[in-house]
């Protein structure tokens, strides 16, 4: 059992959130943690960099005027916390204000069948090395191939002064595969990974896999011509292509962008930003997903928001305080990389939801345009909309088929245009893992979608 | 400040990992005070203060290495992260050139690593700093329709190190930013800018030229149209030059040499650069924030000419690459603080100024591109090749003088080549402290693909 109390006594914490408001303050809150985590990588097929990481500690912030106050302290013993209460609050002049007497809230964490903790080392170790062999399996030309394991457990208990006391466990676990395949002066690199909110049993279903994979896509690369530039239709795979949504659109939907005027979706809930074949959502509940939790990190029960409904803007994503500024319920979007930092709205499993075209056909559709597999990360500033993407596997279309790898190819782009420009959507799907940042702090993120089909958009590759 | 991280702390965690079995150990101990202050439409939106601390333990057991980290620095605190480091090295293989640092002795006296108003300035203070640059970004331009945040961060750090085979010591340091986004924009549409400062004290600051930064790239840009695509001189400005001076120092790291994963591997003492290019990583300048007398492993810190007369001297050097690659540590090591184990990595890379001014800069390129902003540069370049293709923004430059201004297109290109087309280098470097430390004036590229409509 991993109820709040065995981070967080609710006695200290009914003094600690006391002590936050004790100058003043309309809202305090207490965060405990308690984190450990290791990870082990292969290279070189030696097994190295076995590490291996646990820490402790608290956040308390209070709410006054507009203004979050917020201290953290490494440890989690009482007079630890009720110091960081009062430094907190030490800005603050006002008179006492009052909390809310706590009311214990249960919480369903996701199954963890097999606690990675639980399995020997040596076992990870071996399936390092079940990688390596597979990934240099796939030829002669893979020159490197590095694969990491890490696997990470939190416990978090929050407490407040709305008398909210709940707690979540979350244990994730991931591997990596990256390989360079060489030929001559030829030099290409290619990447998988695999992970989720679940123990070890992630990895019962082969997942040397991704091993395999990796080292095909570099492979696929030494044979690639340079990218060519030009605005043409984009076909976008699945699974990680729904980082292109993800930065797009899933951003600026986050409402302290929305709140700053900083977004370009401010002031368009209800209206049509896509077409009626596109809707989407941000899903914290999805099953063993590798952005799923039981709750955000204020406490808030995650949930499935939709945020466009058959091309209409329906939602934005909320925090705690972004919720109350629009007089809405949070839609348990706060979450913090740690006890040392404040919660921000972000995104947990964000897709766009299957749609009915056969992928076949809508590269079949294309005379003439590109094909993203998947991307080596994005960017979006999202004030103004721009938008880049680096493609790590993409092909040319020609003719309404899948012809020559490409190499070196960007996606740029203004999300606005771009998302109504979607014209189809595969009724294949899947989901993949992220790493996102965000105000300097990092979140792990479920990024889905089946094959999209972008009618123009700009290729900027070298090949003028 | 009182501390419970010195020498004292770093040398018994050493002592406990060879009791729990380690051959040889190593001990990383910091303590961070720190504070940030951010601000939105003319207040306060939020204040944070904490201390942090902790310690990672490297384990040596017949070659093999092990790493831990926590924060608990009790005495049983420390005994079970030195026993999970010996335990993590028992799972890893052996490495024949994995050991200690070792005591080399020559570690230098350095002086300006701290500024005293860090702790002088309390806290009402740094948030009107804070304030101060948001107005100013604000108040620029009447085109300036809001600053999405201005931020006021300072840290005071202290770094503990001590090994088996006596490398090691300890120094203080303090730094601070502060920086703005700028919104500006009219029918055309919507753009953003960022300004910055960096310095070792709030006194080292100027918020109103923090602000002004922020206010004149944002409004700058108003009207910015997609480029045609061409080959043609690009000037990047010294933001933009040091992404790639900082892909430049990754190359450069013997550890990605060593594995076959850099562009420079089979290049030593070859021409990599055009003879305009110089570049040097200097762990002893105080004005760069990688500075310290000693590096992450407790091994000194120096002075290291990479590129001169267009040629590649050496590569970065941590103990270990060194061992690997029969060379001397450059004192390189590197890491992000006590979680994680050091590798090989630029301290200060500093860029040699030229002769030209910005304006004689724009001239020299004629017909072309001034780039002040990269996006995706972590997603569009391969770190093994050097290939890149990034999303880019700035002005057009048209008889040598800045024109229009240009958003959405891509930069294209390869590492290697770039630096050989560099056909001169600007006479006022920066320093720009985005992830990397590094000090470069704006550099001419003779020519680049620029990918837009």
């Amino acid at each position: 059992m991993s109820g709040p109390e065995t981070l967080l006594d609710p006695a200290v914490a009914e003094r600690v959130v006391a002590r936050a408001l004790a100058s003043g303050g309309e809202f305090a809150e207490v965060f405990a943690e308690r984190r450990a985590g290791m990870t082990m990588g292969i290279d070189e097929s030696r097994i190295e960099s076995v590490q291996s990481g646990a820490e402790e500690g608290a956040g308390v912030r209070v709410v006054s005027g507009g203004t979050t106050y917020f201290a953290h302290v490494d440890g989690l013993d009482p007079a630890g916390l009720e110091h960081a209460a009062g430094e907190a609050a030490a800005a603050l002049r006002a008179e006492r204000a009052e909390p809310r007497p706590l009311q214990a809230v249960a919480t369903t964490p996701q199954p963890i069948e097999r606690p990675p903790g639980e399995v020997p080392a040596a076992r990870k170790a071996e399936l390092l090395r079940e990688l390596d062999e597979r990934g240099r399996a796939e030829g002669g030309e893979i020159a490197q191939l590095q694969v990491s394991y890490a696997e990470a457990r939190r416990q978090v208990a929050v407490a407040n002064s709305a008398g909210l006391f709940t707690g979540d466990a979350r244990t994730r676990v991931r591997i990596g595969a990256q390989a360079v395949a060489r030929r001559g002066d030829r030099v290409e690199t290619g990447a998988e990974t695999l992970g989720g909110h679940r123990g070890f049993e992630l990895l019962e279903d082969d997942p040397a896999a991704i091993a395999g994979g990796a080292a095909r896509k570099a492979l696929t690369l030494l044979d690639a011509i340079p990218a060519p530039a030009g605005s043409m239709p984009v076909v976008v795979g699945g699974g990680f292509g729904g980082v292109l949504f993800h930065e797009m659109t899933g951003h600026g939907l986050e409402a302290d962008h929305i709140q700053k005027d900083a977004s370009v979706y401010a002031g368009k809930l209800g209206e049509r930003v896509a077409q009626p074949l596109l809707s989407a959502y941000d899903d914290g509940r999805m099953p063993g997903e590798w952005g799923s939790d039981g709750i955000d990190d204020e406490g808030t029960p995650t949930q499935k928001t939709q945020v466009i409904a058959e091309g209409r803007l329906t939602s934005f994503l909320y925090d705690r305080l972004t919720a109350e500024r629009d007089g809405v319920a949070s839609t348990g979007n706060g979450r913090r990389e740690s006890f040392r930092h404040l919660p921000i709205p972000r995104m947990t499993n964000t897709y766009i939801a299957p749609g009915e075209a056969e992928p076949e056909a809508m590269i079949g559709e294309v005379e003439k345009g590109f094909y993203a597999v998947s991307f080596g990360g994005g960017q979006v500033d999202p004030a103004t909309g721009d938008f880049v993407f680096g493609v790590n596997e993409g092909y040319l279309i020609e003719g309404g088929k899948v012809t020559a790898p490409c190499r070196g190819a960007t996606l740029i782009g203004n999300c606005l245009d771009a998302l109504v420009a979607i014209d189809a959507v595969g009724n294949d799907f899947w989901m993949k893992t992220g790493m996102c940042g965000k105000g300097g702090q990092k979140a792990p993120v479920g990024t889905g979608q089946g094959h999209v089909r972008i009618a123009a958009m700009t290729v900027g590759g070298t090949e003028l | 400040m009182s501390s419970v991280v010195d020498a004292d702390l770093a040398h018994r965690a050493v002592e406990v990992a060879r009791a729990a079995g380690a051959g040889d150990a190593e001990a990383y101990a910091t303590e961070t005070e720190m504070r940030e202050v951010r601000t939105h439409g003319g207040g306060i939106e939020s204040l944070s203060a904490a201390t942090q601390r902790g310690v990672g333990i490297r384990a040596w057991l017949e070659g093999r290495v092990g790493y831990a980290f926590g924060t608990d620095l009790s005495t049983e605190g420390v005994a079970a992260i030195a026993a999970r480091a010996v335990e993590a090295a028992r799972v890893a293989d052996p490495d024949e050139f994995a050991g200690p640092p070792v005591e080399t002795g020559g570690v230098p006296a350095l002086a300006g690593l701290s500024d005293p108003s860090v702790a002088e300035w309390e806290t009402p203070r740094v948030a009107e700093l804070a304030l101060a640059v948001e107005r100013s970004a604000q108040g620029f331009d009447q085109r300036v329709t809001g600053v999405e945040q201005a931020v006021y961060f300072d840290s005071s750090e202290r770094v503990a190190i001590a090994s088996s085979r006596g490398a090691g010591g300890g120094y203080e340091t303090s730094s601070c930013y502060a920086y703005a986004q700028a919104l500006a924009g009219d029918e055309s549409g919507r753009e953003t800018g960022l300004g910055f400062g960096i310095a070792r004290g709030p006194a080292g600051l100027d918020p109103a030229a923090i602000g002004r930064e922020a206010g004149e790239r944002a409004t700058e840009m108003i009207g910015s149209r997609k480029p045609e695509s061409r080959a043609c001189p690009v000037v990047l400005d010294a933001t933009v030059a040091a992404s790639f001076v900082g892909l430049l120092g990754r190359g450069l790291g013997a550890d990605a040499v060593q594995r076959g994963r850099s562009p420079f591997a089979a290049l030593l003492g070859e021409p990599v650069a055009s003879e305009a290019f110089a570049l040097r990583d200097d762990g002893l300048d105080p004005d760069g924030f990688a500075a310290a007398p000693i590096d992450d492993e407790g091994v000194p810190r120096r002075r290291t000419p990479l590129i001169e007369d267009g040629r590649l001297l050496t590569f970065l050097y941590d103990t270990y690459t060194a061992r690997r690659g029969g060379a001397a540590s450059t004192g390189n090591a590197g890491r992000s603080g006590y979680r994680t184990p050091p590798g090989v990595s630029a301290s200060n890379l500093i860029v040699s100024p030229g002769s030209l001014g910005f304006e004689e800069l724009l001239r020299e390129a004629g017909e072309g591109v001034l780039v002040t902003d990269v996006a995706g540069l972590h997603a569009g370049v391969n770190p093994v090749s050097g290939a890149f293709s990034v999303g880019a923004s700035g002005r057009a430059i048209r008889g040598g003088e800045l024109a229009e201004p240009l958003r959405e297109f891509t930069i294209a290109g390869e590492l290697v080549s770039m630096l050989g087309a560099v056909r001169a280098v600007g006479a006022t470097p920066r320093w720009v402290p985005f992830g990397d430390s590094i000090s470069v004036p704006p550099l001419l590229i003779g020519e680049m693909t620029v990918g837009g409509s």
